[in-house]
């Protein structure tokens, strides 16, 4: 079997399956048992009708012994099956649940930088869609590759011991079925790609005009719209009929050589059994198995294009669960405690790609208590800082330590405990608002969750919600405003109030009444803490201790309100412009 | 449905002449059995080797006329589906166009998505499979039974029991699972939202440490979906067991009550097999015609989804009217909005007018009415009361193309299409020459960048414009807006990602491009509206305020509330504490 997919997948997989090894084992031989008995039954029912050869001629005894056989091997057969299909479900989901669970934990420890660089609909396609097509491929691989084959072998032992020369007939014609089937699937593959290829662009054409309709109305742009999206919908006519009609050839086609099997098997039948050299009851037993035989053979390679497919998404699983993950924590990692709140950047690098340099021999020396406010138009890459401090990146060269220790040198878990963290960006996850805002402190009391609530001004709206505390919220945060998720946000942190803040003040799309809520908690907050404030408001700015200013992903100027007015440089232009007009 | 199917007429012939074919094909199948009973009771019984050869060759030859037969029925099932599906997408995409952006709003672009593609698909699917098999199935079974008849009528009578027992089994475990099948959907729906909320949270969870909680939550659910997806399997699991009993002991059955019809001679040999070929023929086209059930009932509820969009109307009476000279430029009379489905008016009585060539501020906080007062210009809602009048004339009465001529719109979303930037900006006028597309960069403060591209005007736009940046962007919509010389130029929150000196400058070349354009400019910041010639100030769908900005500050609490949130010269929050809730 041929495929693009790593070889080791393969290997990965049989591990995996290795796990379960007595559930396969009773699988393989009720599978076996099954196959037995089903191509033993068409043999018995032949002895049946040998016995009933014409008027007067019939064995009644014999038949009924027969079939008593028939109905006991059914019932066998029956069971076999049943027990082989639950021992598949069960290996194929349990293995499934241990991939997803690997690629989960994997998720969790998998450094930021590649988090970021991978979109996330396709981690979360790895996760969900990958695995499902993987177990349909896995299951059908059970449950269908070991009968197939069993009956093949199984059938062609029976008929060589019944008739050889008939079934050498089988055996040459059969392939002829096989070479249909891949010929028109070879064929086929093609038109199927045409077909996805346009519509995935037709697709891509909708998603843009009905998705920005107002700006298609506001231009009177429906008709030219119209014109182009039935030039597009012609092209996908023209490739979709053809992959319709070229893939529903490969049941006729099929069928055709089935039946011309059948018809041989029919004429070289009856003429051995005019010689006496086959009896009648031997005779419609082989036709059964000539209807029977090719269908393992169209199955299998059903499964083999299925299971090529499941490799090639296990392959995608896998370089998931074994993407390297973060910098592992030195053995004697210091656990740090209660920080005093200082703050050292010492000569640091950094960029996020190695040919484009953005942070360059950047020093500065917080001490506790002290703010820094970083500044600079949209997209100056403020929050590189950010990912910085909190150890969502590391630095390529330099230092930061936190109370004097080198922030690769204590644990990720205690140097986040240290600081909170409210960004503009809110996220809330799926759950209560209760689940939110304990988030950073599980074992909260009521009492001490209602108080840090009432400390940054959210207690008010949350006690209207329909559930109060328990009201569910989406990720999305359904129907609260922005400026009520970035109070839930800042309450999460209020309620554990650690030494260190890293806040990012919200530009718009916050009505005033509300903004002003917030810089009230963000000030109730920041008394006597090392705080690092992504600013926007002059207010917060000009009583900073240190404003980094920055461009283009570049810390341009350093220094608070008065001493940057007074070199007029960066710093003094956006100054004015904000400000002065 | 009736009027669903009544796009399928331009199909008739192919939706007649492709199961008529099939059909055919089936009559053939069913000839198999009888041949082959010939073959054992004249052929054989007979020791006539001519007989034996013309039935095989019969039998190939009904093969092969049932194969011709069943490929050109795909043919016509295929272009009809294929065809229907093409005529469904073009008239569900121009109804969609023609739906008011408050109809289209209300159902939701991924709704409407969803419905063009996958739902047309389902249907194209369903369809295809119905003009093949529907028939198909039922007259195999049937007609099966009735040979049956035709060979024995007492030995038919076990047909009629068997029939029913197999559907019975078969539609009931399928009755089972389906529910239990939807609930393992709705499983896998959570996990896949858990996987991705670990994904975008991932900054937040890590910052508080939250990382094991989650891979607890999700490995929870992930047990509880698979034990959900064995329990489904195990009853799933029965049907080919159960199916394969039931066919059999019906089989001995079969063989012992044709024992006793041949001892007595009322039956032959030859017979026998034949009936058992028919049984055996039952079991597979129940089979199939269980899973078509299933794909035909998706194929129908989304029929049903498609046509409640194409029933819907476009929820607005068009007029042709072109507007008076000599009258204000825009005028609101005591408008009113309540949005479809809302409880509350989202705009009350709002009344002023703008002259040509004056500059128009809103400002407000979120939901305070802003965006409404622009959706109503170019009449993407319609006034609940009061009215909207451009050039002295209600917006009601125009051709919504003529007043759309009018307005050059930037919506707050900066959206470009896929294409180039001149295609980009011929949007908005077909005719535009290249100088008038550069004079409309350059008035957008774009000229530069746009200059500094491969390709100038020619320069490739991504789909929603992702290759260039947000403030580009926004520059970019501003020159669409800008291209097609409008008489009112709305700008909503269009310079929000512009930095502020970029903004003041768009705004100073926009009023020295053309004075007599009138210029609505909605912002959240006061420095984007403060040198308009009247500023309406917004508070909860009210005016709480209209005049120029020195009047405000002196008579409008609301305006100074957000100038000094803005502009405010003492220290951050301290001085609001009086507006707390």
């Amino acid at each position: 079997m041929k495929n693009k997919a790593n070889p080791g997948t393969f290997a990965k997989i049989m591990k995996r399956v290795r796990g379960h090894w007595l559930l396969l084992a009773v699988s393989i031989l009720c599978a076996a048992a099954n196959v037995f008995l089903a191509l033993y039954i068409p043999v018995v029912n032949g002895r049946a009708i040998d016995y009933i050869i014409g008027e007067g001629r019939v064995d009644l005894p014999a038949v009924i012994d027969t079939l008593t056989v028939v109905c006991v091997c059914a019932g066998l057969a029956a069971a076999a099956q049943w027990v082989m299909n639950i021992c598949n479900n069960r290996m194929t989901f349990e293995i499934v649940r241990d991939l997803r669970n690997d690629a989960l934990r994997k998720i969790e420890i998998l450094p930021l930088s590649y988090l970021d660089s991978h979109p996330h609909g396709e981690i979360v396609s790895r996760v969900i869609a990958d695995v499902d097509q993987f177990a349909d491929g896995l299951l059908m691989g059970f449950s269908q590759l070991f009968s197939g084959i069993l009956t093949i072998l199984g059938t062609l032992v029976v008929m060589f011991s019944v008739n050889w020369q008939i079934a050498l007939l089988v055996v040459f014609i059969t392939p002829l079925s096989l070479f249909v089937a891949s010929f028109i699937a070879r064929h086929t593959f093609d038109m199927f790609k045409l077909q996805s290829e346009t519509r995935g662009e037709q697709t891509a054409y909708m998603e843009e005009m009905i998705g920005n309709s107002e700006v298609v109305k506001a231009f009177s742009y429906e008709k030219q719209s119209l014109e182009k999206f039935d030039e597009i919908n012609e092209r996908v006519k023209k490739y979709s009929l053809r992959a319709t009609f070229y893939s529903s050839l490969t049941n006729p086609g099929t069928r055709f050589v089935n039946n011309l099997v059948y018809a041989a098997v029919a004429l070289a039948g009856a003429l051995s059994a005019l010689r006496g050299r086959l009896s009648v009851g031997q005779l419609t037993a082989f036709l059964s198995y000539a209807n029977q035989y090719t269908k393992p053979f169209n199955e299998i390679s059903g499964v083999i294009t299925e299971f090529q497919n499941a490799l090639a998404c296990a392959g995608r699983i896998f370089e998931l669960i074994e993407a390297e993950p973060q910098t592992p924590e030195p053995e004697d990692a210091v656990v740090l405690g209660e920080a005093g709140g200082s703050v050292d950047v010492d000569h640091v690098w950094f960029s996020y790609v190695p040919d484009q340099k953005l942070i360059e021999d950047f020093s500065i020396s917080v001490k506790p208590g002290q703010r820094v406010a970083i500044v600079g138009p949209t997209g100056c890459g403020k929050t590189t800082i950010i990912n910085l401090l909190m150890r969502f990146y590391d630095v390529d060269k330099g230092a930061i330590q936190v109370t004097g220790h080198d922030i690769r040198e204590v644990t990720r878990r205690s140097l986040r405990e240290n600081y909170g963290m409210v960004l503009q960006e809110t996220w809330l996850k799926n759950g209560t608002i209760r689940e939110n805002l304990c988030m950073g402190k599980p074992d909260a009391s009521e009492e001490e969750m209602i108080a840090a609530a009432k400390a940054a001004h959210a207690h008010s709206f949350i006690r209207r919600l329909p559930q109060g505390y328990d009201t569910p919220i989406t990720e999305s945060g359904g129907g609260l405003s922005q400026g009520q998720k970035q109070l839930l946000c800042i309450t999460r942190v209020m309620l554990c109030l650690p030494p260190m803040l890293i806040l990012d003040e919200a530009t718009s799309s916050i009505d005033t009444r509300t903004e002003i809520l917030i810089q009230n908690a963000f000030a109730r907050m920041m008394e006597g803490r090392t705080s690092f404030i992504v600013a926007h408001r002059l207010s917060t700015i000009r009583t900073a201790d240190i404003i980094l200013v920055m461009r283009d992903g570049h810390i341009v100027e350093q220094g608070n309100h008065e001493q940057l007015l007074a070199k007029n440089g960066f710093y003094a232009e956006i100054y004015n412009a904000q400000f002065m007009e | 449905m009736k009027t669903l199917f009544s796009y399928l007429k331009k199909y008739r012939k192919e939706a007649i002449l492709g199961p008529l074919f099939k059909l055919l094909e089936a009559s053939f199948e069913l000839l198999i059995p009888l041949v082959v009973a010939n073959i054992i009771d004249v052929g054989i019984a007979g020791a006539d080797e001519g007989i034996i050869i013309r039935d095989a060759v019969l039998m190939a030859a009904l093969g092969l006329i049932g194969m011709l037969f069943s490929i050109t029925a795909q043919y016509f099932s295929a272009k009809a589906a294929v065809g229907l599906a093409a005529t469904l997408r073009h008239e569900l995409f121009s109804h969609i166009q023609s739906l008011s952006y408050s109809k289209a709003q209300t159902i939701g672009t991924s709704t409407l998505l969803t419905r063009i593609t996958s739902d047309i698909n389902q249907v194209q699917t369903g369809l295809n499979l119905a003009l093949r098999l529907l028939l198909r199935s039922p007259f195999i079974v049937f007609g099966a039974m009735i040979m049956a008849f035709t060979v024995n009528v007492k030995a038919a009578l076990i047909f009629v029991v068997t029939i029913p027992l197999l559907a019975l089994v078969i539609f009931g475990i399928m009755k089972v699972t389906t529910p239990l099948y939807k609930k393992v959907q709705s499983k896998l729906d959570g996990l896949l939202r858990m996987t991705r909320q670990n994904l975008t949270g991932v900054r937040v969870i890590r910052a508080f440490n939250n990382e094991e909680k989650e891979l607890a939550d999700f490995e929870s659910g992930n047990e509880a979906y698979t034990q959900m997806q064995q329990h489904v399997g195990r009853i799933s699991a029965l049907m080919n067991p159960l199916t394969y009993m039931i066919i059999n002991a019906a089989t001995a059955v079969l063989i012992y009550y044709g024992a006793l019809r041949v001892n007595v001679g009322e039956l032959t040999q030859g017979q026998v097999v034949a009936l058992v070929n028919y049984m055996s023929q039952i079991l597979v086209e129940l089979i199939k015609f269980a899973n078509l059930i299933v794909t035909i009932s998706k194929g129908m509820a989304s029929a049903g989804r498609i046509q409640d969009i194409l029933q819907m109307e476009s929820g607005m009476d068009i007029l042709e009217k072109t507007g008076k000279s000599g009258t204000a430029c825009l005028e609101f009379d005591h408008v009113s909005l309540t949005y479809p489905n809302a409880g509350a008016e989202s705009l009350t009585d709002i009344h002023f007018s703008v002259g040509h060539g004056e500059t128009l501020g809103v400002i407000g906080g979120t939901g305070s009415g802003k965006s409404s007062v622009v959706n109503l210009i170019p009449r993407f809602f319609d006034a609940t009361a009061g009215s909207v009048r451009v050039d002295g004339e209600d917006v009601r009465e125009y051709g919504p193309e003529v007043l759309r001529a009018k307005i050059g719109i930037v919506p707050q979303k900066a959206v470009l299409f896929k294409g180039t930037i001149r295609s980009n900006l011929q949007m908005a006028d077909p005719d535009a020459d290249e100088a008038a597309m550069w004079e409309a960069l350059r008035i957008a403060q774009a000229e530069g960048f746009v200059r500094e591209k491969k390709g100038g005007l020619d320069a490739e736009v991504a789909q929603e414009g992702r290759n260039f940046s947000g403030g580009q962007r926004q520059r970019l919509t501003i020159a669409r807006a800008l291209t097609r010389r409008p008489e009112i130029l709305i700008l909503d929150d269009s310079a929000s990602a512009l930095d502020y000196m970029t903004d003041a400058n768009l705004r100073r070349a926009i009023r020295q491009a053309d004075p007599d354009m009138t210029v609505v400019i909605v912002s959240q910041r006061t420095a984007s509206v403060r040198f308009a010639d009247r500023i309406l100030v917004l508070d909860d769908g009210r005016a709480v305020g209209l005049g120029t900005h020195d009047e405000l500050m002196k008579s409008c609490p609301v305006y100074r509330e957000i100038y000094d949130s803005q502009f405010r010269k003492e220290n951050g929050g301290k001085g609001a504490a009086g507006h707390e809730e």
